[in-house]
């Protein structure tokens, strides 16, 4: 029924990406059609974004994590040497990135790679530097034989990480790097003895409790 | 302001010229703002509950359960409705049908976006 729509002139037209009524010439359209498929794109993307935050960071990954990390703290404690105790823990940060990126992947498995465009991506971005600076720092530490002050390091800046990695996802995950940040400055003024136990506190404990709650609040 | 029910013809030009530029078949179905909204978000999650979509969504229950049974409806997404408690739940899945007519769209949007670059 044209003749009842009241303002359909030959410059008019109703424009269906938008959902709204449009003044603007018939030559124009295909910037208009461009646009609005590119909004439509990011509208998609944001929605998957925020929808993710529901969810976000893999709770089945945290508590794996924190299973591989109790076990690492056995396996270091069995080592004669501080060279033995300090190779676990570092084997075991790059079994616990792994296990990280692996259940990541497989929670944010949704069309055209989210993982790399959506709340994934932020986590990782959040993350990835302090765990950088983690393993730079620890290299210095470690040259300079400054062993007992490494657990702390390595709690607080992966503590930060989760801070600010988490500031994007739902608020357990910022708390739970709020209690590694903690533990973190606590373990920086304890002996070796003291601070080596912080590690399965942290690693162990923390991934583990915390990895429970989001599995159990977010599914998965 | 004319309602869109009264301007539906207006609509065809559009529609054709995202037919001409884009290869595969358009999906109207998908294409609405809602109901691509739910499918992006199902697509993003396992399954969210009726709550959840129209938190996310900041819609309307009448206009999200319109929505959501026509999805329903061609198998884009399923609905199981159970209760926690005495509280009735409703949640929805996406189909391996929801998530390809998803793709599908992502590639129509983008290859509209390459062929108005081309031009």
């Amino acid at each position: 029924m044209p003749h009842k729509v009241p303002c359909t002139g030959p410059h008019m037209e109703y424009n269906v990406l938008m959902g709204s009524i449009l003044a603007r010439a018939k030559s124009r359209e295909p910037v208009g059609l461009h646009a609005h498929a590119m909004d439509n794109l990011r509208f998609i993307r944001e929605t998957m974004e925020r929808a993710g935050s529901f969810t976000g960071v893999p709770g089945m990954g945290g508590m794996l994590m924190g299973l591989s990390a109790l076990g690492a703290a056995y396996l270091a404690a069995r080592q004669s040497s501080l060279d033995g105790w300090l190779a676990v823990w570092v084997g075991e940060a790059l079994v616990a990135v792994l296990i990280g990126a692996v259940t990541a992947a497989r929670k944010g498995r949704a069309v055209k790679a989210s993982l790399l465009s959506g709340p994934g991506r932020k986590f990782a971005l959040g993350l990835v530097p302090s765990i950088l600076v983690a393993a730079l720092l620890t290299f210095v530490l470690y040259r300079s034989g400054l062993y007992a002050i490494i657990p702390g390091i390595w709690l607080l800046l992966y503590g930060t990480g989760i801070l600010s990695a988490g500031a994007f996802s739902v608020p357990v995950v910022p708390v739970m790097g709020i209690c590694f940040v903690a533990l973190g400055a606590v373990a920086l003024f304890c002996p070796l003895e003291w601070s080596r136990w912080f590690l399965a506190a942290g690693f162990g404990g923390l991934h583990v409790v915390f990895g429970a709650l989001i599995a159990a609040r977010y599914g998965g | 302001m004319a309602k869109p029910s009264t301007v539906r013809q207006e609509r065809r030009p559009a529609l054709q010229a995202i037919a001409e530029v884009a290869p595969a078949k358009f999906d109207r179905l998908i294409h609405e703002r809602l109901r691509l909204g739910i499918v992006s978000a199902l697509a993003a999650n396992e399954s969210l509950t009726f709550n959840e979509l129209k938190k996310l969504l900041k819609t309307t229950d009448g206009n999200l359960s319109v929505h959501a049974r026509k999805l329903e409806e061609a198998h884009y997404i399923t609905c199981t409705k159970s209760f926690e408690g005495r509280l009735p739940k409703t949640e929805y899945r996406l189909t391996a049908g929801g998530r390809r007519a998803l793709e599908r769209y992502l590639d129509h949007m983008e290859a509209l976006i390459q062929a108005m670059r081309e031009r």
